[in-house]
């Protein structure tokens, strides 16, 4: 007994310095043991990029597994889906994992770009990871859109019409963008081949890429200290195990929620597109999408001679420039002083998201 | 002052925290892994195998030709021989799957893949084959030729 448990040590010794001998192991534990992470009031905030990559990784690992019996093709998309919900065993839990967690990944990263924002974390000399942030919201954005026409239902269809009718509005390049979305005049057989590639390969190869930026800028620059604290140092929390344990309790407790969801509400199917039957009544586009949708609605058809979307969708994408320009804008913050007025500039933004999303699900005519 | 006792308390604690750890992870893996293994599993084929099928119309097979058929989800080979008589055969070949075909200028039944030669009671007769191709009945019923599995 007293041999074998000394010679068990030294073994797996040896073994743990064969491998760090090659890839130098040790110097990246030393480094994740002195790394710190700043604590403090707001620290809760710190976790929801963490949670936001957790729930991409449910992304990828399912869409993968989406993919051994996923057929694009107007004739095949959807009866593969429902292949996968009836017949395939666990294909309903995969299916509904990726719909559900997909949902929660673009709240995660809402969220994480909100306490990013209210915490001016964005000031220098953090801007580059703030907009990385604003293109890794983008391509999620765009991933919700594009993953949304797969199954080739009636609902997917009509809110693919009106999204990419919304980009046509844009001036100038608005309608070339939309055709060459499209892969033609209409949402057909081309959008959905196009949407399948973007899906699949375009848009997971460009997160990446961004993904790995925005990590390795968040590494480098380590985690912004809030505002106007100066008792951070002895608040830090050192990154293992403090944090890293901390993090693998809350994404399984996300996990937990993601399954709770996928059992007891399984993500719908719905109806097979018709592309020459009527919109059903009710449609709106997903929860991300319904605060623009909601807006446009309430918009008159005309406004000072301009039609009213190209005035709604012109406000929407230079809100979308002005926020993703804020640690530019916002001078006091960068001089490490309070900055109310961006404060309730976000304040008013989330209570208007908020409100027209409550409003598309509440009272959407 | 810590006793003997006391350390193998603690070390008795330490190794129930160590199981419970280690025993959740696996428990967890499982969890993960298990259904994904199922998923992975192609499940049953819907369309059942078939028993007989209409592999051809009289008139459409000249005598010493063949035409591979449908038979289920797999393909089959109709021959006629250069006497007129009718022969079946699964048309996958023993050897590595391949699709068999009718040569007639040999007058038996060859596998282009590895050049496998079967007589015209598909029994293997040279290269790699390892055994007779499967051989079916066949039925002529007016115009049409029914190839159906022996029991």
């Amino acid at each position: 007994m007293r041999l074998s448990s000394s010679a068990e040590p030294s073994r797996r010794a040896a073994v743990v310095g064969w491998f760090d001998e090659r890839l130098g192991i040790s110097g990246a534990i030393d480094f994740l043991r002195h790394k710190t992470v700043p604590g403090g009031a707001h620290s809760a905030w710190y976790y929801f990029g963490g949670v936001s990559l957790f729930l991409f990784g449910i992304q990828v690992a399912t869409g993968l597994l989406l993919l051994f019996y996923y057929k694009p093709g107007t004739e095949t998309a959807y009866r593969s889906v429902e292949f996968i919900v009836t017949h395939v065993p666990f294909g309903w839990l995969m299916r509904s994992l990726h719909a559900w967690s997909a949902n929660l990944m673009i709240f995660a990263v809402f969220v994480h770009m909100f306490s990013v924002y209210f915490l001016k974390a964005y000031r220098p000399p953090r801007e580059l990871t703030w907009l990385t942030g604003m293109a890794l919201l983008a391509l999620t954005l765009t991933f919700g859109f594009s993953g949304y026409l797969l199954p080739w239902n009636e609902l997917a269809f009509f809110a693919t019409k009106v999204g990419t009718d919304i980009i046509a509005v844009v001036p100038l390049v608005g309608p070339g963008a939309a055709r060459l979305l499209r892969g033609g005049d209409d949402v057909s057989d081309a959008t959905l081949t196009r949407f399948f590639g973007f899906h699949v390969a375009i848009l997971p190869a460009a997160f990446t890429a961004v993904l790995l930026l925005h990590l390795l800028l968040v590494q480098r620059q380590g985690m912004s200290d809030s505002l106007g604290k100066r008792d951070q140092a002895s608040k830090a929390m050192p990154f293992y195990p403090g944090f890293i344990i901390r993090d693998a309790i809350l994404w399984l407790g996300v996990l937990a929620v993601l399954l709770v969801l996928c059992t007891f509400s399984p993500w719908e199917l719905g109806v097979q597109a018709d592309p020459f039957a009527s919109a059903p009544a009710g449609i709106r586009p997903e929860w991300y999408f319904a605060f623009v949708s909601q807006s446009l609605k309430y918009l008159p058809a005309r406004v000072a001679g301009i039609d009213g979307e190209v005035v709604g969708i012109c406000a929407f994408l230079s809100g979308a420039v002005f926020f993703a320009l804020v640690p530019f804008l916002d001078r006091r913050a960068a001089r490490g002083s309070r900055s109310p007025v961006f404060t309730f500039i976000g304040v008013a933004i989330v209570i208007f998201m908020i409100t027209m999303v409550t409003l598309a699900y509440v009272k959407p005519y | 002052m810590e006793t003997d006792l006391d350390r193998t308390r603690w070390i008795g604690r330490r190794r129930l925290l160590d199981a419970l750890l280690s025993g959740g992870i696996v428990a967890f893996l499982g969890a993960v892994f298990y259904p994904v293994v199922r998923y992975l599993t192609p499940p049953a084929a819907l369309e059942a195998a078939a028993s007989s099928v209409t592999a051809a119309r009289t008139g459409e097979v000249k005598p010493n030709s063949g035409r591979v058929f449908r038979f289920g989800s797999k393909p089959g080979l109709l021959v006629r021989l250069p006497s007129g008589e009718w022969r079946a055969f699964s048309a996958v070949c023993t050897h590595l799957q391949c699709t068999v075909q009718y040569r007639a200028d040999l007058e038996r039944i060859w596998c282009p893949c590895h050049n496998g030669h079967f007589d015209l009671t598909g029994k293997n007769v040279s290269g790699p084959p390892p055994k007779p191709l499967e051989a079916y009945e066949v039925i002529v019923k007016g115009d049409e030729v029914v190839v159906v599995r022996r029991a």
